[in-house]
């Protein structure tokens, strides 16, 4: 705890740029592929498998050493340590051991003077297989029970099926929901440098640089404490770089160590998005019961989750799914059941939300479905099955009070929906539109419009407790400037320049001192993904804490050299307030290093209050909840299905934010990507379970018009009723789920046909309305 | 071959270039000049967009798809190039900034040169000129704020002064890679060599380099075949030369037939359009090609031409069977041509996205009414078999009969009669089948003067 007594603010909370906006506009931000390249650098590829499941019999690789360009090919025998690239349970080998387990998985690496002459070389490899039939779809899985874990998993709370034959009203459905592929812009990257001894520094374009540390030291035999990784930024990140870019960075310290060479590997973006995993689809079974007022007593899910061929990420993530399965209700008896499914498909990884936008999906197309069915309002079902506003925010005597524990006994104490859907629906102007679009739709015989709101309630913490935790470095030199590092990386989210804020508000000096430098396994050890929107929270308190340790340093050696109260000492405004004397933070830097004071600290920080037992679904997996909610209207033809958003309008709980202007950039990007999840991002694969969706020209990421013609996007004034860094919210993930609205007024067009309920599929592309359509007006 | 380019307003001058050597390329690895970005190799992502200059004035390319020897006598601006000489950064840079236009920044540099570009030329259409750039982080709303924001200022003193090379490295006209000057010179070269492959704007054959890793070693680029590039536009007719690029045909066709035109601009994007020849659209016998099923439905002629022998022919007949065309070895596509008639033409091209997405159906329907009664109907589809191809049956089933929903009907009935579409990643047959049948519908609704498309739907 600082001695020190409160100074101005600072820099946190102003919408400042990001960081690097000047590199990124002048074409100046480095990558990793724009790295000068160093002499004699070579250059990879894999080959890669073109059957789904099967022995490899033969592989001659003849024409491939001889191939122009070509200095080595390198095959599972010849891994010198291990052959493995699994953040999890060491089940996924770099280089195929024989067996093939889906179409792109590597099979060798060709190392080669050229980026091209890698690539063309590793399509010569001649490999025979002893094909065997592959599982390929989540019915294919349960069928054969291939799975991770010995059964499902499941949660509950209450009587589920009890309450729901009880309930009066049932609904019940099946919803596919499909995948998503990141689509960073920068594909998959790494950069290995052999230095002497034996030790190995890596540049990857990675969100966590320990796990890379950690893969290519077991790669290459070493401790990690021979390995450097190092990374500035990446060209987008989602998820999609949190264990995918382990196969490149240890091929190459493999192809270092072998030629003595730097060696780089890139993946071209068919390569990337053939061999890479994306957001797991779903396949979610809902039954509910409910009232005539539309309050839920109970609801049961089943989540098929399609998770490819190795285990990577998918237990947590399917974890976090069910952990999402109540979204915003208190839902008074629940069960879900979540199959973990080994198919013979990229193996699904981590996407932003991580499997909550899932599970945040099934309850809102069981809410849907009950407003639907009671021909209400999917507003007014949703207000009535919110989760009750904290104790000491105003409630109506009359107002019954819920069961406010999630269906894993977590007390939820900071609701914020009631104020903010109450916010939301005026400034949209909800009740009236709602009324226009009816009247409007009277008049249309192809055209429907339709409507539809959906809340985010998502939970803040790495539900692997031990992940939330963080450290800092921070160095103030001689001339006042400050270096600032953490283990958090950059992936476009803004991070570095909240965190940078942070830092200057603690020293009470302005940005332009502080330095922003790559994150860096040498300079803090031992970090977490920066992933589960966390990167702010952690890192941030991290920063916080060694900042104060050097100012409050830095305020007891002025105090005494001044010879006043240490308690009086000010930082503001870059300067330093030490009794009398007003010093710049230059003059305090100087003094305190010839004072002989240490200007460097590290930080660190874990997140208080979390405790969880994944097996058994009961706990606090989450600090606190970060809240948003939007309201979209769309159009849609009949004849094709085919659709577009005309309005968006969305209000988002950053806390106090550190940034208002970045954040809102994560809202929208949010909030688009989401849309397109579930609107036109349709992963396609074949009969033989090879990706037809591996380019954009066929796999479709909103474009520049996609983006809704009016877009009214605000941060609702709240702060963080937890102790957070300056009490704001985690803001990576949770907008990605406010697209659900778009999906909700998708199913509210639709219905506009006729009588039956929609039952949309996701991704809600142009045919599957069109198809919806006719089921819901012509029944067929 | 050797060839002379400016590059940020210095001259270059390259011997042996290779002729599939692409400009992303040279521009990242030989050059160091990193800011142009590799997103997808392929003119689908706009990270690496650049300005491409010349007497006909500038335009955004994707520079992964402009081989080396296409820049002959061109001028390039790269992200790199658009501050002032003092570092002054253009408009566009700081109201990127301003209204925090880049988060990951590395799609930036690819819009800050489409944007750059419109600036220069004066176009606000931000969605038309920014569809071929993609962003994964923002939403592009910001994005969007940044291009109205500069929309009212001037163009930098620096922009203004970019000019083509006076005196570009002369044409190669006896060794590979082929580059004539002129149509004749072409057909002599051609002739002779009818074994080379024609690369027009390259939008379909980079990706041969590019993805398909083939190396091309016997090339004719058509860039310098000015006389091909012109648009007639008589009392009578209009005529479009092979090299004519997408943009200018749209320029040309909107105000003939604005439908045809606002399918146009969803083609592709600003980036392939400014690349993309009326020929190689053509000439490539793509089924998935929006071009020649509207052409189709204007009752287009197609003109070849070997050597010094010209042929033409309806350009339906041109497409034989999927991948077979009715072109002789050596012989080149030199224009397309149709009657000028009333606008009776509409075109719906239904795909997963809006802009920049390759048809799933492209449906071109051109039927003329007199006195309440049809009496011809020109149909055609993109996507629906293996070649572009005309609903022979439904237009058999239309003529002589009542513009009516009764016959409208009847007509529907008849499009399993002229298609057997497959299901592809795309869309299912059903669908296909299905959609075009409505898109009948739709085309009867809008001449009746009814709303039909949701992109008509404005709050």
């Amino acid at each position: 705890m600082s001695i020190l007594p409160k100074t101005n603010p600072g820099p946190v909370s102003k919408p400042l740029p990001h960081d690097a906006a000047k590199l990124h506009v002048t074409g100046a931000a480095r990558y990793v592929d724009d790295i000068p390249m160093p002499a004699g650098c070579l250059h990879l590829a894999f080959g890669i498998s073109t059957i789904a499941k099967g022995q490899i019999t033969s592989m001659d690789l003849e024409a491939v050493r001889a191939s122009p360009g070509v200095v080595l090919v390198i095959v599972a025998q010849d891994l010198p340590f291990t052959n493995d690239v699994s953040p999890s349970i060491h089940d996924e080998p770099l280089l195929s051991d024989g067996s093939v387990h889906y179409v792109g998985q590597p099979l060798f690496l060709v190392v080669a003077t050229s980026h091209r002459a890698a690539r063309v070389a590793a399509r010569k490899g001649q490999i025979e297989y002893a094909e065997e039939p592959p599982i390929l779809t989540v019915d294919q899985a349960m069928l054969a029970d291939s799975r991770f874990e010995d059964g499902p998993r499941i949660y509950q709370k209450g009587d589920a099926a009890a309450a729901i034959e009880t309930a009066g009203h049932i609904v019940e459905g099946v919803m596919e929901l499909g995948g998503q592929e990141h689509f960073y812009l920068e594909g998959q990257a790494a950069l290995a440098l052999p230095q002497e001894g034996g030790d190995m520094l890596v540049t990857s374009s990675t969100q966590h640089p320990t796990e890379i540390q950690h893969k290519v030291a077991e790669a290459i035999g070493m401790p990690m404490h021979a390995v450097r990784v190092e990374i500035r930024r990446m060209g987008g990140g989602f998820g999609g770089k949190e264990s995918q870019g382990n196969a490149l960075a240890v091929s190459c310290a493999i192809a270092a160590r072998a030629t003595g060479k730097p060696c780089k590997m890139r993946y071209d973006r068919d390569d990337d998005m053939v061999i890479t995993g994306k957001r797991h689809d779903f396949r979610i079974s809902y039954r509910a019961g409910f009232g005539d007022d539309g309050a839920l007593a109970g609801v049961e899910f089943t989540h098929l989750v399609r998770c490819g061929w190795a285990q990577d990420l998918s237990l947590p993530v399917a974890d976090r799914a069910m952990l999402h399965a109540d979204n915003a209700y208190a839902i008074p008896a629940i069960r879900i059941e979540s199959h973990r499914l080994k198919t013979n498909t990229q193996s699904a990884t981590a996407y932003r939300g991580f499997g909550g936008p899932q599970g945040m999906v099934g309850i809102e197309r069981v809410m849907d479905h009950i407003a639907h069915d009671l021909g209400m309002d999917p507003v007014e079902v949703r207000r009535v099955n919110y989760y009750d506003a904290p104790a000491a925010s105003p409630r109506s005597i009359s107002e019954k009070v819920k069961d406010n524990t999630t269906p894993y006994g977590m007390e939820v104490s900071d609701f914020e929906l009631h104020g903010m859907t109450a916010q939301l629906l005026e400034s949209s102007n909800y009740e009236a539109r709602r009324v226009e679009i009816a009247a409007w739709n009277k008049g249309q015989d192809r055209l429907k419009r339709g409507i539809g709101f959906s809340p985010v309630k998502f939970g803040i913490s790495f539900t692997l407790t031990h992940l939330n935790q963080a450290g800092a470095l921070v160095h103030v030199y001689q001339d006042g400037s400050i270096h600032l590092n953490h283990g958090g990386t950059e992936m476009g989210q803004g991070l570095f320049q909240k965190v940078a804020q942070v830092a200057a508000s603690r020293f009470g000096v302005g940005m332009a001192l502080v330095k922003i430098t790559a994150t860096d396994t040498a300079k803090v050890p031992n970090t977490s993904a920066t992933a589960a929107s966390s990167g702010t929270d952690l890192n941030g308190m991290a920063v916080k804490a060694a900042c104060d340790t050097i100012r409050d340093r830095m305020a007891a050696f002025l105090a005494q050299r001044h010879q006043c109260d240490v308690g009086s000492v000010r930082f503001e405004d870059g300067k330093i307030y030490v009794g009398e004397e007003v010093l710049t933070f230059e003059e305090a830097a100087s003094q305190c290093y010839q004072g002989r004071i240490s200007l460097s600290a590290t930080g660190f920080y874990k997140t208080p209050k979390v405790e969880w037992d994944r097996i058994k679904g009961q706990g606090r997996p989450f600090f606190y909840f970060a809240y948003g909610a939007s309201v979209t209207e769309v159009v849609v033809d009949r004849l094709s299905g085919e659709n577009r958003i005309l309005r968006s309008d969305i209000l988002h709980d950053a806390g106090a934010s550190l940034n208002p202007d970045l954040d809102i950039g994560q809202v929208e990007g949010g909030y688009v990507q989401g849309a397109g999840w579930l609107t036109t991002e349709e992963l396609v694969w074949d009969g033989k379970g090879r990706l037809s969706t591996h380019a954009p020209s066929t796999y479709k990421i909103p474009a520049c018009s996609d983006r809704p013609d009016v877009f009214n996007v605000d941060l609702w004034g709240g702060q963080n009723r937890e102790d957070s860094i300056y009490r704001s919210k985690a803001v990576g993930e949770p907008p990605f789920m406010l697209g659900i609205s778009a999906y909700l007024a998708l199913s509210h067009a639709v219905s506009q046909f006729g009588d039956a309920y929609p039952a949309l599929d996701a991704p809600a592309t142009a045919e599957q309305l069109w198809s919806a359509i006719r089921r819901v007006r012509d029944g067929v | 071959m050797e060839i002379t380019f400016h590059l940020n307003g210095e001259e270059v001058t390259l011997s042996g270039v290779s002729p599939t050597a692409t400009l992303l390329d040279w521009l990242r690895e030989d050059r160091q000049l990193t800011g142009t970005k590799e997103g997808c190799n392929e003119g689908d992502c706009g990270a690496c967009s650049v300005m491409v200059t010349d007497d006909r004035g500038s335009k955004a390319l994707n520079a992964c798809l402009l081989f080396m020897p296409q820049l002959n006598g061109k001028a390039i601006r790269t992200v790199e190039g658009v501050s002032g000489p003092d570092g002054t950064l253009h408009p566009v840079q700081e109201a990127m900034i301003t209204h925090h236009g880049s988060q990951c920044g590395f799609c930036t540099p690819g819009f800050v040169m489409s944007m750059v570009t419109a600036h220069k030329n004066g176009a606000t259409d931000h969605d038309v000129q920014l569809a071929g750039n993609l962003c994964r982080c923002t939403g592009y709303a910001p994005i969007i704020r940044a291009a109205e924001a500069v929309e009212d200022l001037s163009v930098p003193v620096w922009m203004t002064e970019e000019t083509a090379v006076r005196e570009p490295a002369p044409a190669a006209q006896n060794n590979t890679p082929y580059a004539p000057t002129s149509s004749d010179e072409l057909a002599t070269i051609y002739a002779q060599n009818p074994q080379a492959v024609l690369v027009a704007g390259a939008t379909d054959v980079a990706l041969w380099v590019t993805k398909g890793l083939r190396d091309l070693d016997n090339v004719i680029f058509l860039e310098g075949c000015t006389d091909l590039k012109q648009i007639e536009i008589t009392p009578d007719a209009v005529r479009l030369g092979a090299m004519v690029d997408m943009n200018a045909m749209r320029e040309a066709i909107a105000p003939l037939h604005p439908s045809y035109g606002e399918m146009i601009r969803r083609y592709a994007s600003q980036q392939v359009r400014g690349a993309a020849t009326v020929g190689g659209n053509i000439a490539n016998g793509s089924p998935i090609g929006d071009n020649p099923p509207a052409l189709i439905a204007l009752g287009a002629t197609l003109h070849l031409r070997h050597g010094d022998t010209r042929r033409s022919l309806p350009l339906e007949d041109f497409f034989v069977d999927y991948g077979k065309q009715d072109r002789l070895p050596g012989e080149f596509v030199e224009a397309v041509s149709f009657a000028r008639q009333p606008d009776s033409m509409r075109c719906y091209k239904l795909s997963k996205r809006f802009d920049q997405d390759i048809s799933a159906v492209l449906g071109a329907f051109n039927v003329t009414v007199v006195d309440g009664v049809v009496t011809e109907a020109r149909i055609a589809f993109g996507g629906m078999a293996a070649t572009p191809k005309r609903a022979s049956h439904v237009e058999v089933a239309l003529v002589g009969q009542p513009w009516s929903s009764e016959t409208i009907s009847a007509a529907q009935a008849e499009f399993d009669k002229d298609f057997t579409p497959m299901s592809d990643m795309r869309a299912s047959d059903l669908y296909r089948l299905e959609s075009a049948r409505n898109l009948l519908a739709r085309y009867y609704a809008e001449l009746n003067g009814e709303t039909v498309s949701v992109l008509e739907v404005v709050l």
